[in-house]
């Protein structure tokens, strides 16, 4: 949160009204994709490449912005790898390989699995907030249970799944086209200037410090370029098999599971900032006795909050059991730790109370270029892991030496 | 029920008694008793196993009794000399921790009880070692997909780096496979090791070297078959799926089935019927004080990471291709409906 600084000159950074840690994270992205480019030669940059990209973010995308909520109101989810096995292989088993022949249609699967998803989360937000469970303990035992419930579900893959489903991942026919990317383009950035405008207005209404307008220009224009930009890779981007021997390229269109953990995350950051439910949850994690003497009802918020982490882990389970075509017993194993991570790096404070999901999402991508990249110049596995540890844990080094700074002024 | 409960208690106690007071006397007319030792029973495959171990027992007169470690290494230990006190003569060992489980080793050595490691190496000399061969599992991989693919750009699509089987089986590609390459006939374009064997992991790293090689890529030598799902699905995100050969092992439903579609060239099938027949027969024989060497078939095995010489049996992985889909349906190891699912019946016999 900024502090309004009416006493002192203000610095360029704090006329553009951004935040300092968010800013070292797009210069770090940045720096990680320009030296991706050099090393691979360019193609770390190409349509191709960048198309991937996007799509191998969305399962982690699509959960990180919930992790941010939980980790915000002083909880931790460790299960969602776990749940996220769990869900995927209700969701394939149901429509593929369902007791006695009985297959539903891939919409039904999907919608029992999130339900379960929800439930569990439900769940675990109940036993910590009502019987006073640690979240860390109460999810724990939850990773433990639910990757050990998914060998019970299935022992073995099921693949393959539903054509229809399989749009959901990305695959062939698994993008949206040129038209659809554009209209989701031109209708994000439209979004954002109306939500910059009534904001503005609303700021001023109330009394509250409102960036110049050069600022406000400058930021909102930034952004609508990057959104518009970000469309039009999606769209240079041909459909594999057009564009070569005469067959006029189609452009690709962004792919489906990006779409999905874009309104995802686009949802989730206008819930923090624009809510009851996301300024309860920040006055949790600021101090949970002082949001229940203010009459929030800490403990029904905290099952609300885990609900919601479930709902968004079992659409990522959807979205990668479509990726892959399959679910397996291991799928989502150890992904807790990349989706905190992921958190981490976004700048969210594990003892809660601060985090952005626009941090987040960054730190989401931010790991998924690494992870990317690395492999794209042929990194071997085993040394893989060692640079995502570096990185992760410079993030947080940085997050709590700026954090550090900014307490001490 | 009731009786036949009091019968088998009855037959075990009789068997107990017979153990401890008669000795070696009384083996004429007491049953032989091998002990199973399970890591963890929940999972699945091992009912498979278990099946075949009773019933090579059964055909033999010989009784069956087993223990589950539930994971648990120290229970493991505890598991076996429960067996031993339970009259087996010889113990069947799924280890849970291949170094964990010295202790246990050390007791049934002490009480003479032969052990056969199954499945799973526990390198001590004791022990009779019974596998698949996986050098042998890469071998028949690269045979299958060289059949197809003689020549061009081979991606290596590798298992877990900590694991000494994914070693086993890259060994047996590149063994098949080195002369083609010296030649200059197949070239090594990529190379990526799997963290866990996730198919998640294989389907990303795929995609980057697909991106790197610019999708020229005529086969991916997969080390089993959940990768080769990974790999085939980001083939048929670039609409490579079917063109490209594809290799695997495990003999997974899916997998089988992207056999009969032409999305995946081989799928190197471990029968563990066969694995737990051979077991039941081999713990007999050492159970009656057959030799380890004198056992038909055995050979010696040093190739663990310790390189300690055991007696050992190695089975022969059978390579399941488009051509002999019917073993697997023949065993029943996989429904026709779920091979058939979505395959053109004109181009695949046994689905017609």
């Amino acid at each position: 949160m900024q502090n309004a600084q009416t006493n002192r000159p203000k610095s360029l950074l704090a006329s553009l009204g951004v935040d300092i840690q968010l800013l070292t994270l797009i210069l770090a992205l940045v720096a990680v994709w320009v030296g991706f480019q050099i090393w691979s030669g360019g193609i770390f940059l190409s349509p191709r490449n960048l198309w991937t990209l996007t799509a191998q973010t969305a399962v982690v995308g699509i959960m990180v912005g919930g992790m941010v909520l939980v980790i915000v109101a002083r909880q931790i989810d460790l299960g969602v790898g776990s749940v996220l096995g769990f869900t995927a292989m209700i969701m394939a088993v149901l429509q593929a390989s369902a007791p006695m022949g009985l297959n539903l249609p891939w919409v039904l699967a999907m919608l029992v699995g999130i339900a379960v998803g929800v439930l569990i989360g439900a769940f675990n937000g109940y036993l910590s907030a009502f019987w006073g469970v640690p979240a860390f303990v109460v999810t724990l035992a939850g990773m433990l249970v639910f990757r050990n419930g998914t060998f019970s579900v299935s022992s073995f893959t099921i693949a393959p799944l539903d054509p229809t489903f399989q749009i959901l991942g990305g695959g062939i026919n698994g993008s949206i086209g040129e038209l659809w990317t554009w209209v989701f383009g031109i209708a994000a950035s439209l979004l954002v200037v109306w939500q910059t405008i009534t904001g503005r207005t609303r700021r001023q209404k109330n009394g509250f410090d409102v960036r110049p307008m050069w600022s406000e220009a400058l930021v909102l224009g930034v952004t609508v370029a990057l959104i518009l930009a970000f469309a039009a890779v999606m769209n240079s981007y041909p459909i594999p098999g057009t564009g070569i021997d005469n067959i006029p390229a189609v452009a690709s269109g962004m792919p489906v599971p990006t779409l999905i953990a874009l309104a995802v995350l686009g949802y989730l950051n206008w819930m923090t900032r624009a809510t009851r439910f996301g300024r309860y949850i920040f006055a949790i994690g600021g101090n949970p006795e002082a949001a229940n003497l203010a009459g929030i009802n800490v403990k029904m918020m905290m099952v609300y909050i885990f609900a919601l982490m479930g709902f968004l882990t079992a659409i990522a389970a959807a979205v990668q059991a479509a990726r892959l075509n399959s679910a397996t017993p291991t799928v989502g194993r150890d992904l807790e730790l990349t989706v905190i991570a992921g958190a981490v790096i976004g700048g969210t404070v594990l003892s809660g109370g601060s985090g952005t999901i626009l941090g987040a999402a960054l730190g989401a991508l931010l790991m998924s270029s690494l992870e990317n990249g690395l492999g794209l110049v042929g990194v071997r596995t085993e040394q893989q892991k060692i640079y995502l540890g570096i990185v992760l844990l410079v993030a947080v080094l940085w997050n709590v030496i700026s954090t550090r700074r900014k307490g001490g002024r | 029920m009731k009786k036949w409960q009091l019968g088998a208690i009855g037959a075990l106690s009789l068997g107990l008694l017979g153990g401890v007071y008669l000795g070696a006397t009384a083996q004429t007319m007491d049953k032989v008793v091998v002990g199973v030792s399970w890591s963890n029973f929940q999972e699945e495959r091992w009912k498979t196993d278990e099946a075949a171990i009773k019933s090579a027992l059964a055909a033999a007169g010989a009784e069956y009794v087993s223990t589950d470690a539930q994971s648990s290494a120290e229970k493991q230990v505890n598991d076996v000399n429960t067996l031993i006190s339970r009259g087996a003569k010889a113990i069947i060992l799924l280890a849970q921790d291949k170094d964990a489980i010295g202790p246990a080793i050390e007791a049934a050595k002490a009480a003479k009880i032969p052990v056969l490691a199954y499945d799973r190496l526990v390198e001590d000399p004791y022990a009779y070692y019974l596998t698949f061969d996986n050098v042998e599992v890469g071998r028949i991989m690269a045979r299958e997909v060289q059949k197809v693919r003689p020549s061009g750009n081979y991606v290596f699509i590798r298992g877990d780096p900590g694991d000494a089987n994914a070693t086993f089986v890259y060994n047996g590609q590149i063994e098949v496979l080195s002369a083609a390459i010296k030649a200059g006939r197949i070239k090594n374009v990529a190379e990526q090791a799997t963290e866990g064997w996730k198919p998640e992991n294989a389907q990303r790293n795929m995609e980057q070297i697909l991106t790197r090689i610019n999708n020229k890529v005529d086969a991916v030598m997969s080390s089993n078959d959940g990768m080769a799902g990974g790999a085939v699905a980001a083939l048929a995100a670039v609409k490579l799926a079917g063109k490209v050969a594809v290799s695997g092992q495990d003999g997974d439903l899916g997998a089988l089935n992207r056999v009969a579609l032409g999305t995946q060239t081989v799928s190197v099938w471990k029968d563990s019927r066969a694995l737990g027949k051979s077991a039941g027969e081999i713990a007999l024989a050492l159970a009656k004080g057959t030799a380890p060497s004198a056992i038909k078939g055995t050979k010696v095995f040093n190739g663990g990471p310790k390189k300690v010489a055991m007696n050992s049996t190695l089975l022969a992985p059978v390579g399941i291709t488009r051509k002999n889909l019917n073993v697997v349906l023949d065993a029943k190891w996989i429904s026709k409906d779920v091979l058939c699912k979505g395959v053109n019946k004109v181009l695949v016999a046994v689905c017609k």
